[in-house]
């Protein structure tokens, strides 16, 4: 259950920057998961709400931003929507592909009440 | 469902399905909700901290010629066997150090002093991986010799700690062949961030299915760089080849 860990250093990276910027309450946090990244979508949702309890977090929605997994395949060149780790290029069935996008975590933004 | 407002967000992250089923289309339509209040730009890695403190480590392992090896595996596939047979035969040749990450006990710790080498245990509790702080936090605790192998036994569990960058020079994933062949299939992440592949066990392969090439075509696939030995930590059968490769990551 490594979405507990995420949870936690999402809820410590959110309140760090609420505070700098003198936000009271976070309302909202846009997050950027790729859909390679290992992450449970419902998990993270789950453990999010535990984590934020007693934070400047608290009852933050999470606003989860999935980004498609997308590999070129090293032999023929093609470049093609995976969804797992174990893309198989569409054109010449090869396995050796590198994988370009999909595998990002990301804090994109965070909204926070003045009051 | 979406747990946190009660809007119908399709749920399309855990797939349920026969076998022969198709993967069902998945509809994730973009989630907006009212964003009231000020805005503030982030665009940080959630494990941007993490990352840091590996990056730390991993300075620190450079420039003293420390090769930090992070061992993960399934519970139970012989990893602190084959690092007590490792440190008995490399014992006196190279300086060997091990951390070992286990939710409970001393017990791993206690064979690997007794196998002859200086050990820290780390005791992850509920945890599921041994993170970057964790390591930094044992190597306070350790004095490291220069040119020196530093081993690093993860929690056994094949799917977390894939994603947690210790700051170590490589990832050693072990599969035991009283496993599924298809391992590398099923939990892909582990073998994509792996330089190097142990299977284990091979003294065992006349009573078990086990089908090595298998293994090692499906693993392929994950990852078409990784590399393979094929070793008994238990009669030393195959062990010298392994060997070898650390004594190389020295120079």
């Amino acid at each position: 259950m490594h979405e507990m860990s995420l949870a936690i250093n999402i809820v410590e990276l959110v309140s760090a920057k609420a505070q700098a910027a003198g936000g009271q309450r976070i309302t909202s946090v846009e997050l950027e998961a790729g859909k390679l990244s290992g992450v449970m979508v419902e998990a993270l949702v789950f453990c999010f709400e535990a984590a934020a309890r007693n934070t400047l977090a608290e009852g933050a929605f999470l606003e989860i931003r999935e980004i498609e997994g997308r590999g070129n395949c090293l032999a023929c060149g093609h470049s093609f929507i995976v969804d797992s780790l174990l893309g198989q290029c569409p054109q010449c069935d090869g396995y050796a592909v590198e994988i370009v996008q999909g595998r990002e975590l990301k804090v994109l933004s965070l909204i926070v009440d003045e009051e | 469902m979406c747990d946190s407002c009660g809007c119908s967000q399709p749920d399309n992250s855990v797939t349920i399905r026969k076998p022969g089923q198709p993967m069902s289309g998945s509809g994730s339509a973009d989630h907006h909700h009212a964003r009231k209040g000020r805005l503030i730009e982030v665009r940080e890695a959630v494990l941007g901290k993490n990352d840091g403190i590996a990056a730390h480590n991993r300075e620190f392992f450079e420039a003293r010629r420390i090769v930090a090896l992070n061992l993960v595996s399934s519970p139970g596939s012989g990893k602190t066997t084959i690092l007590e047979r490792t440190i008995l035969a490399l014992r006196g040749e190279i300086p060997m150090a091990v951390i070992e990450g286990d939710q409970q006990t001393m017990l791993d710790a206690e064979r690997i002093e007794t196998a002859g080498a200086p050990v820290v245990q780390v005791n992850t509790g509920a945890g599921c991986h041994l993170d970057a702080d964790m390591v930094h936090k044992a190597l306070h605790q350790m004095e490291l010799a220069e040119k020196s192998l530093l081993f690093i036994e993860n929690v056994g569990n094949l799917v977390c700690p894939a994603m947690f960058d210790l700051g170590e020079a490589a990832k050693v994933v072990i599969i035991s062949v009283t496993e599924g062949e298809d391992k590398p299939l099923k939990y892909p992440a582990m073998f994509a961030a792996a330089s190097l592949c142990l299977i284990n066990k091979i003294d065992l392969l006349p009573h078990v299915d086990f089908d090595v090439a298998r293994c090692r075509e499906y693993a392929l696939r994950v990852n078409h760089q990784l590399e393979f030995f094929e070793i008994s930590a238990r009669t030393g059968e195959g062990m010298s080849a392994w060997l070898d490769w650390l004594r190389r990551q020295i120079i």
